[in-house]
């Protein structure tokens, strides 16, 4: 294997300042979730770290995981791309390359064998292979070819993480997720429709600083950022605790930004980062802009139910119910807020 | 007003998300002075509704010191009304903010020269003199 600069001989000939390094490792700290008290340790690991390789397959998407992430403020995938990574392979950024393209990715893979991540947007079509090729090639094949030597995989989006909309009732091309295929290599499943930004480019961040990969939910997703509901960290939470709903988009409940749960809202069954990353540079979230949340980082969202049924339909039909779910809700918000603290805790022992 | 009003008023800047930061703020405080123990707090993990972040702000208001930093982009050093806390704001090379802090001491560690800058500067300094 070539021997890769460490990110702090890039950044030093760069004529990045050691202020400007302990600033990048703030920030860096901070889109992992770590407490500041993990900065020293994260500007060690980040300043001895080689810049991984990076193959990224396109396959059954809408390129929207792609859009997200080259407007990820935090870093910058700019930053990322000539700073922390190396992006040898980018099939839906290089389409125009062709056949060069191509060789670049297998150059990646001889020269890093064993230790390049692979990144995946799309589900995999396991019907008629003509669906989806690239280059002639299936996309399971490309898939199981590409992921045979690398350290990891990456299942960017819904899609990849567990089918997504292509999966969706009735899968007419026979969809399924990265993890259907690959069973022998660790699969971080980064989903969302799409993910958020500073999620995605955590993930490399985390396996650059620790050189592992992050712990997991039972769905495969990274326990920094999937860890609690969106209802746990929603601003409008003390609305739904006060009973306080809107019954419309366009009631006076709606216009005073009361709760949206009666409207469909799937924040309290949906693990994701949103109320507190949020969007557009942090300009806001779906519940911030008056729509419910629709779940889309929860395996099989797509055929979930009605976008604008509540959770409760069957079960809470007036609102002292819902004021009973709400006390339960606390409580569980509550062990949510211990094992967040543990966890925590237990990065600051490590520190 | 009414009852009923009362209840259908627009969001107020008080969702409940900023008063506990100025209780922990203010223990902080009584770290820092009893066992000189400085605190950060990372105001992007907290949930902040439309205007709190702002009423944050002008909550803890203005002190009579403030630095700007251009390195990766522009940061915004600035002690608060209250002596000791620290407001820091990091943005990348686009402009766009990717950090806010909160630094409960006496001087934040980012205001200080480091060894790395010093070493450096010392040999530039020197290459003068050939």
């Amino acid at each position: 294997m070539k021997r890769t600069p460490t990110v702090g001989e890039v950044l030093r000939a760069k004529g990045v300042s050691r202020r400007g390094f302990l600033k990048y490792c703030a920030t860096t700290a901070s889109i992992l979730a770590l407490p500041p008290s993990m900065i020293p340790r994260i500007a060690e690991a980040i300043e001895n770290a080689r810049r991984p390789s990076v193959i990224w397959l396109s396959f059954q998407e809408c390129t929207g995981c792609t859009e997200s992430l080259t407007r990820s403020a935090s870093p910058t995938v700019e930053g990322l791309i000539f700073d922390t990574i190396s992006l040898d392979y980018h099939h839906t950024l290089q389409a125009a390359a062709g056949d060069q393209a191509e060789a670049a990715r297998h150059a990646a893979m001889v020269e890093n064998d064993g230790g390049y991540l692979v990144l995946v947007d799309g589900s995999i079509p396991t019907g008629n292979p003509g669906f989806s090729t690239i280059a002639g090639i299936s996309n399971v094949d490309m898939l199981k070819e590409t992921v045979a030597g690398a350290a990891a995989v990456v299942a960017i989006g819904s899609c990849a993480a567990f089918g997504g909309i292509p999966g969706a009732n009735p899968n007419p091309t026979g969809a399924v997720s990265v993890m259907d295929l690959v069973t022998d290599k660790p699969v971080i499943n980064v989903p969302g429709c799409p993910p958020i930004p500073t999620v995605m480019t955590a993930v490399l961040a985390h396996f650059l600083t620790f050189g592992a990969i992050p712990d997991l939910d039972k769905h495969g997703r990274p326990m920094t950022f999937f860890g609690t509901t969106i209802h746990d960290r929603c601003y409008r939470r003390p609305f739904y605790e006060q009973g306080k709903f809107a019954n419309t988009f366009d009631d006076e409940g709606a216009k005073a930004g009361w709760c949206l749960y009666k409207l469909g809202c799937k924040g309290p069954t949906t693990y994701n980062a949103c109320a507190t990353a949020k969007w557009n540079s942090g300009t806001s979230f779906p519940i911030e802009a008056g729509h419910p949340c629709l779940g889309c980082s929860e395996p099989n969202f797509w055929d979930a139910g009605g976008f604008y049924e509540p959770l409760s339909t069957g079960n809470f039909d007036s609102g002292e119910k819902l004021a009973g779910a709400a006390v339960a809700g606390v409580a569980l918000g509550a062990v949510a807020a211990a094992a967040g603290r543990r966890r925590q805790a237990k990065f600051t022992k490590e520190g | 007003m009414t009852t009923e009003q009362e209840s259908l008023a627009p969001p107020s800047p008080f969702h409940g998300n900023v008063r506990p930061i100025l209780n922990e703020v203010m223990h902080a405080i009584d770290r820092l002075l009893e066992t000189d123990e400085p605190t950060t707090i990372d105001l992007a993990g907290l949930p902040f509704g439309p205007g709190e972040l702002e009423h944050l702000e002008a909550a803890l208001g203005t002190g009579e010191l403030s630095a700007k930093l251009d390195a990766l982009g522009t940061s915004r050093i600035r002690e608060t009304a209250y002596p000791g806390v620290w407001w820091l704001e990091h943005r990348n090379a686009f402009d766009e903010v990717v950090g806010r802090y909160l630094e409960i001491t006496r001087t934040p560690e980012i205001l200080s020269s480091q060894d790395a800058d010093i070493i450096a500067g010392r040999a530039r300094l020197e290459d003068q003199f050939e």
